[in-house]
């Protein structure tokens, strides 16, 4: 309760909540009204946001080939750029539910197979003319063009009929989805003018800052689009995105105070960091994880019992430590974590036991050859690492486990999704049935564990339009364990962001959609 | 002088004969990574579907040799063509960035080639004492730190033990001369480290090796000081050698500086050649590609002929 409590001071403190809204969710959590309004009055006096100021921020993930197309953003700085500039239909709040952005409200048929929005009125774009619902059908009918190689594209397709009637949205879709608005909270569903089929990379949005100058892999700057419909957010006049990809210079250019805030942290610094002075470590549970994917049509992983062998034989807790230097935590063999709504906490963590995986490695009958898994450095941060260290505890248990080092060349076109047993990561979805549809459905395109198993598919397809979430939840969690105890996918880990902020900004709350508070930190933090 | 301008004439078509090969090497270096620009940008996320489509929008499903005279037919025409990886027109982000290597380079070779030279003149004039032995060491030090490493202690200590400078180099349009040098303070002063030592090492042996000659002891036997004889005798003869480091390590400052460009997040050109590398964006790689080779070629060519302008004897053939 302290928790969501301080969660809902800092939001309250950050502006991003009212004082009715605040004294209504207090008050349920049994907190008395008298204090509540106290509360309230207090952070709201201490900590007014500021207007103004230059807003830097330092990112990694940028290269001088991005494009300012929010379809095509695949990495951090490109994701960050469009969270500014642009706005979306919906976002997901901290706390996992929806917030309305463009959309003003919400509604959908009992089967959750049609869904309606009303777009709020006012919002302009930048350019000055106002967003309308045929703008949104627009963009989103640019995402579904496979021309567009949209990173949506796998959202969009399920929707099989738009219609935009005033300020009305109407989305039928394909197959019935309670998570709907989740999925359109996706960062890539930037809405844009005439959906952006004009100049897909003009970076006009609706979005709290406008594109001043973009030069890619080096500098994007922004001023506020002062005709934003939201002023609980966009405090700082200007901002400034660097791109510094080197680790070390970036942790100086934060030290130094030349950058605000910086994203991904260095693991095996974030210790040292802690400890200087002007700064802090900002430690952030999220939704991504590093994966061992085995293809379970193809020998000798056709064996579940050697599957689970090689599941037992990982040290995930020795993994947390080593490979992420303690930030992030151990996986459990399914891609859902606490940080997904409607997680079943109560499936048991699979541990390091290498008695088990010896007995379960026998029972496989496994001839004995070498089995290897691939890896590269590419596949995750310290991949290789893992690899060492997984070989050493699969040993312990008796299996001849090797690993063969790939290029980083060539290493997601030849190696992962093709070689039988490999290593890769996902950076997660909003949803457990966007991660299971995306990875796991026997259909998916990017079904990397070849995982074939009818109840979980119709499992799937049943939780998906369900809106009963008690119900939802225990089917969610009958897949977890068919995943778990059947799958392809050892998870051993899953790993914190770490971003790094400087003392004067202020406003910060965690945020576990993605890093920087969902790539928004420079648009929803002041400086003080 | 006809021997000379013969000379450089055909030097100048030998370096474009080079040019040329170079352009043929690099396209095919290309060709040979495994993957391409299609897979490349789409990575993890490709779906077959996405892959052809990308493909036949890039225009990769041609023959190799079409797209190769497509491109070098854009080149003659002074078309450089638009990044496969985001559509921006190649020759205005290569302008911004060539001048951001050239300023980087200029500003490292202003200080380093001068005091190379004097440092080289003083240790050569007290060979073998104290302050030979002082320079040496501490320019073979510098020489010995990878480039990686010597940024990251000069960004220790200029901006967290002593915040004089900014740890980030970025060099960006509206910054005044002043504001830039400022910026380009560190990346300059790990430059002028890293290629100091190679070019006071030959100036120092080039003049010891003149100072054998019997004339410099008839200059000595004359009285005269032991700095004039270097400057006034030694130095003019020992030009030649001298001068094929300077521009070796010029080349170096235009060409090889990518480490330094990442530790300072410099924005010139290896930084934006090493991105497209990864992506194999074609077009952006042959198009850096070229005009590395240029600087290389045509410094090269520069050398050769300051080298027989410093030598009379190539001066004035007989």
């Amino acid at each position: 309760m302290t928790d969501n409590l301080d969660q809902m001071l800092t939001r309250a403190r950050a502006g991003r909540m009212s004082r009715r809204e605040f004294m209504g969710r207090t008050t349920a959590m049994g907190v008395s009204a008298g204090i509540a309004s106290a509360l309230f009055a207090k952070v709201a006096r201490a900590d007014e946001p500021v207007r103004g100021g230059t807003m830097r921020l330092g990112l990694s993930g940028g290269e001088s080939t991005n494009s300012l197309d929010p379809a095509l953003a695949a990495s951090p700085a490109p994701n960050v750029t469009a969270q500014t500039w642009g706005e979306k239909l919906v976002d997901v709040t901290a706390d996992g539910s929806i917030d309305l952005r463009i959309a003003d409200d919400i509604s959908s048929s009992p089967d959750a197979g049609e869904w309606t929005f009303r777009i709020r009125q006012g919002v302009t774009f930048h350019d000055g003319s106002p967003v309308t619902a045929e703008d949104v059908v627009a963009t989103y009918s640019r995402h579904t063009d496979e021309n567009a190689q949209s990173g949506a594209l796998g959202i969009v397709q399920g929707i099989s009929e738009m219609k935009a009637e005033g300020d009305k949205l109407t989305l039928t879709l394909a197959s019935p989805n309670a998570d709907l608005p989740y999925l359109l909270a996706d960062y890539h569903l930037q809405i844009q003018p005439g959906g952006g089929y004009d100049d897909p990379t003009a970076g006009i949005g609706a979005g709290p800052y406008k594109v001043v100058d973009f030069d890619p892999g080096v500098r994007i700057s922004f001023a506020r689009h002062e005709g934003y419909f939201d002023s609980s957010i966009g405090h700082a006049d200007e901002i400034e995105y660097l791109i510094i990809n080197d680790n070390t210079a970036r942790t100086a250019a934060l030290q130094s105070g030349q950058v605000h805030m910086i994203n991904r942290v260095d693991p095996q610094i974030a210790e040292l960091l802690r400890a200087a002075p002007g700064v802090q470590v900002k430690q952030v549970a999220g939704r991504g994880h590093y994966t061992f994917v085995m293809h379970c049509d193809t020998a000798p992983f056709d064996n579940n019992d050697l599957r689970m062998a090689l599941k037992l034989a990982v040290n995930r807790q020795e993994m947390v430590e080593k490979i992420l230097d303690g930030l992030g935590s151990p996986g459990n063999d399914f891609p859902i974590n606490a940080a997904y709504p409607l997680f079943d906490d109560t499936i048991p963590q699979r541990e390091y036991d290498p008695e088990a995986a010896a007995e379960y490695y026998r029972k496989s009958g496994h001839d004995g050859s070498p089995i290897i898994i691939r890896t590269a450095s590419v596949a995750f941060p310290g991949a290789v690492d893992a690899a060492n260290l997984y070989v050493e505890s699969a040993r312990a248990a008796g299996i001849p486990l090797e690993a063969k080092l790939e290029p980083d060349d060539g290493y997601w076109e030849d190696v992962w999704n093709i070689q039988p047993f490999s290593m890769s990561y996902w950076s997660g979805r909003p949803v457990q049935d966007q991660m299971y549809t995306t990875a796991y459905l026997s259909t998916a395109d990017w079904n990397d564990t070849r995982f074939n198993n009818a109840e979980f598919d119709e499992l799937l397809l049943k939780a998906r339009g369900e809106l009963d979430e008690t119900a939802r939840k225990a089917q969610y969690s009958r897949m977890a364990h068919i995943l778990r105890d059947e799958g392809g996918l050892i998870v051993p880990m899953f790993n914190d962001f770490v971003d790094g902020v400087r003392d004067e900004v202020k406003g910060w709350y965690t945020d576990p959609n993605s890093e920087l508070m969902n790539y928004r930190a420079a648009v929803r933090c002041w400086l003080g | 002088m006809t021997q000379v301008l013969k000379l450089l004439v055909q030097r100048i078509a030998l370096g474009l004969l080079l040019l040329f090969l170079v352009s043929v090497v690099i396209f095919l270096g290309i060709e040979a990574l495994p993957g391409d620009t299609a897979q490349a940008i789409l990575g993890q996320s490709a779906t077959p579907v996405a892959l052809a489509n990308l493909r036949e929008a890039l225009g990769l499903n041609l023959p190799p040799l079409t797209r190769y005279g497509n491109w070098l037919w854009g080149l003659l025409h002074g078309d450089l063509g638009n990044s496969l990886t985001n559509g921006r027109p190649i020759g205005p982000s290569i302008a911004r960035r060539l001048g951001n290597t050239l300023f980087l380079a200029s500003a490292a070779a202003m200080i380093a080639v001068p005091l190379a030279l004097i440092l080289g003149i003083i240790a050569a004039r007290f060979a073998g004492r104290w302050p030979d032995k002082i320079i040496s060491a501490v320019t073979l030090t510098t020489v010995s730190l990878p480039e990686f490493v010597a940024g990251y202690f000069v960004i220790y200590i200029l901006t967290q033990l002593f915040p004089v400078f900014q740890p980030v180099s970025m060099v960006l349009p509206g910054m005044g001369f002043w504001a830039k040098l400022q910026a380009v303070a560190l990346p300059v002063i790990v430059l002028v480290l890293v290629v100091l030592a190679h070019m006071m090492r030959m100036t120092r042996a080039a003049i010891l090796n003149v100072m054998e000659s019997a004339y410099i002891e008839t200059a000595e036997l004359k009285g005269l000081s032991p700095m004039r004889i270097i400057w006034r005798h030694a130095f003019p003869n020992a030009i030649a050698p001298i001068v094929q480091v300077v521009v070796l390590n010029l080349a170096y400052l235009v060409v090889g500086v990518v480490v330094v460009e990442v530790v300072f997040s410099y924005n010139a050109l290896g930084q934006y050649l090493i991105d497209h590398v990864t992506k194999r964006d074609l077009p952006v790689v042959q198009a850096v590609g070229m005009i590395f080779a240029t600087a290389y070629i045509s410094l090269n060519i520069l050398a050769d002929v300051l080298a027989i302008l410093a030598n009379p004897r190539l001066r004035h053939p007989k």
